[in-house]
C-alpha cells in the first residue's frame, strides 16, 4: 500500500508510536532525573546525607532541612521573612508592571498607526537577541547614574522591559480582527477602553506566558541583588538562597541538604505557574514566528 | 462626522498610539538601548570605574585580539565549542524531541513536554547545587560513587576541579537545561501545520515521516524555526554562567572560562570596565551572527 502520510498530534494510541515512545523515553528520564534527584535530597535526613555509599532515595524522609534552612537565617541577622517580603514584592511589581506595559505596547504597535511605529516594532524584535549578562557593567552604571543604587527601584525598573514578552502579546493582538475593534470604535469607544474591554479579555493566553516568561526573569534573578544593591535588608530570596549554595556551604553535607531544600524552595513556583498555565503558553507559542 | 472619514482618519495617524506605546519605550531605551550603546562606547575607553573614561580607540579591540592570551587560547575556543554544542546542538534536539513529542497522543506529549521543558526554568542559580552534589570530589560524590560501583573509575574524580571535565560538564548542563521557550514554540509550530500538506505531500511522493518532515513540517514553520533559533542561542550565552557558578571565576587553568565569564572576570573582579566592554561588544557580535546565520536558513526572503 502507498504511503499516505501519517497524522500529527494523533488521538490514540498507535503501534507505529512505540519506536517513538523508545527514542524520547530515555531523554525523557535522564532530563528529569536530576529534579527528581533534587527532591529527593531536599527531604534527606541527617544519616542520609551522611550515608555511604551516598543513596539516591530517601527512604526516611523528613523536613529537618527545612528547618534548618529557616535556623540558618535568624542566625545571620536578617530574618528570612524579610527576603520572602522583597522576593514578593519585587516579583508582583515587575510581573504587574510588565504585563500592563507590555499589553499596551503591543496594542499600539499592532493595531494603531503612526511614525515610526515600524522602526519600534523592528527594533524590539533585534533586542529578543539581548543577552542581559552581556551589558551587566554598563546596566550597572545607568542604575548608579540614576541614583537607583541600594533601592528596591534597582531591582524591579530594569527587569520590566523584555523583548519576548512584548513581541509574543503583539504577535497575538495581531491576530484580534480588526473589524472588532473598527465596531467598537464606532460605538463610541475610546482608545483606552477599547485596549481594556475588547484587547485584554482576547490575548489571555498570550498574558499568561508573558506572565509566566517574567517571573521566571525576576523569581530567580540574582543580578540586581548582587550588583545594584548593597543593604543586606533589600535583598531577595533567590540572593539569600545562592549564599547559602555558596562554595563554604556545600563542602558541607549539612550544608547540601540545606542548599537542596532552598533550591526546591526556589524552583516549586515556577514549576507550579507553568503546570497552571500551561495550555495558554502553547496557544501563544503558535503565533511566536518571525517573519 | 461621517463614520467612514472617522475610521479613516484613525487609521492614518493616532497619536494616542505613542501613548500606550511610552511607558514601555522608555525603559526599553533606558534598560536595554543604553547599556548596548553605552557598551560599545565604552568599549573604546580605558575605565576603572572611579576616573572619567579615557578615549584609546581601538586599543581594546586590539589587545583583545593579539595580548589576551586567556581570551585566544581558552574563552574563545570554549565558547565556540559551547555555542556549537548547546545553541547549534542543543537547536537540533530541541527541534527533533518536539517532532517526536507531536508524533504522541496529547497526555504522554504533555507530560514529556513539561519535564524536558521544567530544568529551563533552573537556570542561574537555582540548580547550581544540584550539580555541585552530583560531580563531588570524593567518594561520596554521587556520581564517583556510581561509577566506582559498576567499575568505569577505580578512584574518585574532582571533576569539578579537573581541567578535562570541567567544559564537557558546563557543556552537558547547557544542554539539559536548553529545552526552553525555543523548544515550546518549535512544538507548537509542527502541531499547527496544516494536516492536508501531509495528505498532498504524500500524493506527489513523500514516502516516510522523514521526508515528511524535510519536506512538509519544516518549510511550513519557517517563522517559528527562527524565533526557535534566536530564543536558543541567546538561551545558550546566558547560561554561560554557571561555569562560575560551579568552579568560580576565573574557573580552574581558565578550562571552562566562556566568555561571559570573561565580561565578568574583567568588569566586576578587576575593574577594567573599558575592556570589559570591549568583550561584551564581541558577544553581542558573535549572537549576531547567529541569528545572521538563522535568518539566511528560515527567513522569509
Amino acid at each position: 500500500m502507498a504511503y499516505k502520510g501519517h497524522k500529527i498530534n494523533p488521538n490514540k494510541f498507535e503501534v507505529g508510536q512505540i519506536k517513538i515512545l523508545l527514542a524520547v523515553l530515555p531523554l525523557v528520564i535522564l532530563t528529569g532525573l536530576p529534579i527528581v534527584f533534587i527532591v529527593f535530597h531536599a527531604f534527606k535526613p541527617m544519616q542520609e546525607l551522611f550515608a555511604f555509599p551516598p543513596k539516591f532515595i530517601t527512604t526516611h524522609p523528613t523536613l529537618d532541612n527545612f528547618r534548618n534552612l529557616f535556623k540558618a537565617s535568624r542566625s545571620a541577622g536578617i530574618p528570612l521573612s524579610k527576603y520572602v517580603f522583597n522576593s514578593l514584592l519585587i516579583t508582583l511589581a515587575v510581573v504587574f508592571s510588565s504585563l500592563i506595559f507590555s499589553t499596551a505596547a503591543a496594542y499600539s504597535l499592532s493595531k494603531l498607526k503612526y511614525k515610526g511605529r515600524n522602526t519600534m516594532m523592528q527594533i524590539n524584535q533585534l533586542a529578543l537577541m539581548f543577552v542581559p549578562v552581556a551589558v551587566m557593567i554598563p546596566r550597572y552604571l545607568v542604575v548608579n547614574v540614576l541614583g537607583m543604587t541600594n533601592t528596591y527601584w534597582a531591582q524591579i525598573l530594569p527587569l520590566i522591559p523584555l523583548p519576548v514578552a512584548l513581541f509574543l502579546v503583539k504577535q497575538f493582538v495581531d491576530q484580534v480582527p480588526d473589524s472588532l475593534i473598527e465596531a467598537a470604535y464606532m460605538d463610541g469607544a475610546k482608545e483606552i477602553h477599547i485596549y481594556l474591554k475588547v484587547i485584554l479579555p482576547l490575548i489571555k493566553p498570550a498574558i499568561a506566558t508573558a506572565a509566566i516568561l517574567v517571573f521566571q526573569q525576576v523569581w530567580t534573578n540574582m543580578e540586581a541583588s548582587n550588583y545594584y544593591v548593597n543593604d543586606d535588608g533589600l535583598k531577595t530570596l533567590a540572593f539569600y538562597m545562592n549564599t547559602l549554595t555558596s562554595a563554604t556551604t556545600t563542602n558541607t553535607v549539612a550544608g547540601q541538604g540545606m542548599s537542596a531544600a532552598a533550591s526546591l524552595i526556589m524552583f516549586i513556583p515556577n514549576l507550579a505557574l507553568f503546570c497552571i498555565l500551561q495550555k495558554n503558553v502553547m496557544n501563544t507559542m503558535a503565533h511566536s514566528g518571525i517573519k | 462626522m461621517s463614520k467612514s472619514s472617522k475610521i479613516g482618519r484613525r487609521e492614518r495617524s493616532n497619536k494616542s498610539g505613542y501613548l500606550f506605546v511610552l511607558p514601555y519605550a522608555v525603559l526599553f531605551t533606558i534598560f536595554i538601548l543604553t547599556p548596548v550603546l553605552l557598551a560599545v562606547v565604552l568599549s573604546f575607553t580605558n575605565f576603572n570605574a572611579i576616573q572619567f573614561p579615557r578615549l584609546v580607540g581601538f586599543l581594546n579591540y586590539i589587545n583583545l585580539i593579539t595580548a589576551d592570551e586567556t581570551f585566544m587560547q581558552f574563552v574563545l575556543p570554549n565558547t565556540v565549542k559551547y555555542a556549537l554544542i548547546v545553541g547549534v546542538g542543543g537547536y537540533v534536539l530541541a527541534f527533533l524531541l518536539a517532532w517526536a513529542l507531536a508524533n504522541l497522543p496529547k497526555v504522554p506529549r504533555t507530560v514529556f513536554a513539561l519535564i524536558l521543558y521544567s530544568p529551563s526554568m533552573t537556570t542561574g542559580i537555582a540548580m547550581t547545587v544540584l550539580w555541585k552534589i552530583i560531580f563531588t570530589g570524593d567518594q561520596t560524590g554521587y556520581l564517583n560513587s556510581w561509577l566506582m560501583d559498576i567499575g568505569v573509575i577505580n578512584e574518585p574524580v574532582i571533576w569539578l576541579v579537573n581541567t578535562n571535565y570541567l567544559l564537557p560538564i558546563v557543556i552537558l548542563i547547557g544542554l539539559w537545561s536548553s529545552m526552553g521557550v525555543g523548544f515550546l514554540a518549535i512544538l507548537a509550530g509542527i502541531l499547527n501545520t496544516d494536516e492536508s500538506l501531509y495528505e498532498a505531500a504524500a500524493i506527489d511522493g513523500v514516502k516516510n515521516r522523514f521526508q515528511e518532515m524535510l519536506y512538509v513540517t519544516i518549510p511550513s514553520m519557517k517563522p517559528q524555526m527562527l524565533f526557535a533559533a534566536v530564543m536558543q542561542i541567546v538561551g545558550a550565552f546566558q547560561n554561560g554562567q554557571i561555569a562560575s557558578l560551579l568552579a568560580g571565576n576565573p574557573t580552574p587553568g581558565y578550562a571552562a572560562q566562556l566568555i561571559v565569564n570573561h565580561i565578568e572576570d574583567y568588569g566586576f573582579i578587576r575593574y577594567e570596565m573599558g575592556y570589559a566592554a570591549a568583550v561584551s561588544v564581541v558577544l553581542l557580535l558573535i549572537v549576531q551572527i547567529f541569528s545572521t546565520i538563522s535568518k539566511r536558513l528560515f527567513g522569509e526572503d
